[in-house]
């Protein structure tokens, strides 16, 4: 006697379809339903971007000055390095020669970033 | 079918004998009244018995009304609590206006009716309902939240005897009832134009 065993994917196709048409049935009744009773009344402020009340002024599209980018580089010199170093201090008795090698050129490289910003007058407080 | 054509009292009897017929504009009303979504909008005072309303000792989701948008675009009910000032009237008419029909308001307190204690400042709008159509006034400076949840309750009733279709259906169902109103301006003495005459209609004093 055997008993045929339904594909065990069977249940997914399955769930898969439930899925497509649940979202669907609400989705075709309010659809309906505004054929037959809500006529649609949009207008300018409906169809503003800006719900708090205050009309938008300007573009929504800012451009930051590339000026920043100084901003950038040290908040990685400074942050990011520090991140690193806290881990590198706690383990750095039982380093091995090429992790210490490594991290030494990661800081190297960070302090030739330092190094660079300050030439470029990035750590003056004012202009 | 859609308006009543089954007999009332067929249906009482019916409901007598456990076998329970509707129609889909009950079912439709029974939905919209019992779960009122108010715009989340405290202006003044009044803000605070709203507050006090939605919160667990006057339990305002016992009338389903608890589920407070941020969002004009979620929102059935906007309940203006508070003085609205010149400054702010024209943001209230514009909320109102993102707003999806259909949509309720409810003027809450002395200042949103009619200016209440503020009347004779210069910078305090003498009452919404100048702007944007008002379905419930409910008098009090403030008042207090069980009064607050009387007209949330009235208001329930009012949409229960909306009609789907016929010759007395809800005016927001007709295409030709506008569903945004004109913004007033800030100018420099007074809002302009001070009232929209299509949606303020002041009961005409009667004097000897």
């Amino acid at each position: 006697m055997s008993k045929t065993i339904p594909d065990p994917y069977l249940y997914l196709v399955v769930a898969v379809g439930v899925a497509v048409v649940f979202p669907l049935i609400p989705l075709a009744l309010a659809w309906l339903w505004r054929r037959c009773f809500q006529p649609p009344k949009p207008g300018p402020d409906k169809n503003a971007s800006y719900e708090c009340g205050i009309e938008s002024l300007g573009e929504a599209r800012v451009q930051f000055k590339s000026q920043y980018y100084l901003f950038c580089i040290i908040f990685l010199v400074f942050d990011v390095e520090a991140v690193f170093l806290l881990p590198f201090a706690v383990a750095f008795t039982r380093l091995p020669v090429g992790a210490f090698v490594a991290i030494l050129i990661f800081i190297l490289l960070l302090l030739e970033g330092l190094v660079w910003a300050w030439c470029k007058g990035g750590l003056d407080w004012t202009k | 079918m859609i308006t009543s054509l089954i007999d009332e009292e067929l249906k009482k009897d019916l409901r007598e004998q456990g076998v329970v017929v509707t129609t889909l504009q009950e079912v439709y009303n029974w939905g919209r009244r019992n779960s009122l979504w108010p715009l989340q909008f405290g202006l003044a005072c009044c803000a605070i018995e709203m507050i006090a309303a939605a919160a667990s000792r006057y339990d305002l989701a016992r009338f389903g009304g608890e589920v407070f948008r941020p969002s004009p675009r979620q929102a059935d009910l906007m309940i203006v609590a508070g003085t609205v000032t010149k400054k702010m009237a024209p943001q209230v008419v514009r909320l109102y206006n993102q707003m999806p029909d259909p949509k309720y308001v409810i003027a809450m307190g002395a200042c949103a009716i009619s200016g209440g204690p503020f009347k004779q400042g210069y910078n305090v709008l003498k009452g919404i309902d100048r702007y944007v159509p008002v379905d419930i006034y409910i008098p009090g400076c403030p008042p207090r939240p069980e009064a607050l949840l009387q007209g949330f309750i009235e208001l329930q009733h009012k949409i229960d005897h909306q009609k789907l279709s016929g010759p007395g259906k809800a005016s927001f169902l007709n295409a030709d009832t506008p569903s945004e109103y004109p913004v007033p301006a800030f100018g420099a003495h007074d809002l302009e134009p001070p009232a929209n005459p299509d949606v303020f209609h002041p009961p005409k004093i009667e004097r000897e």
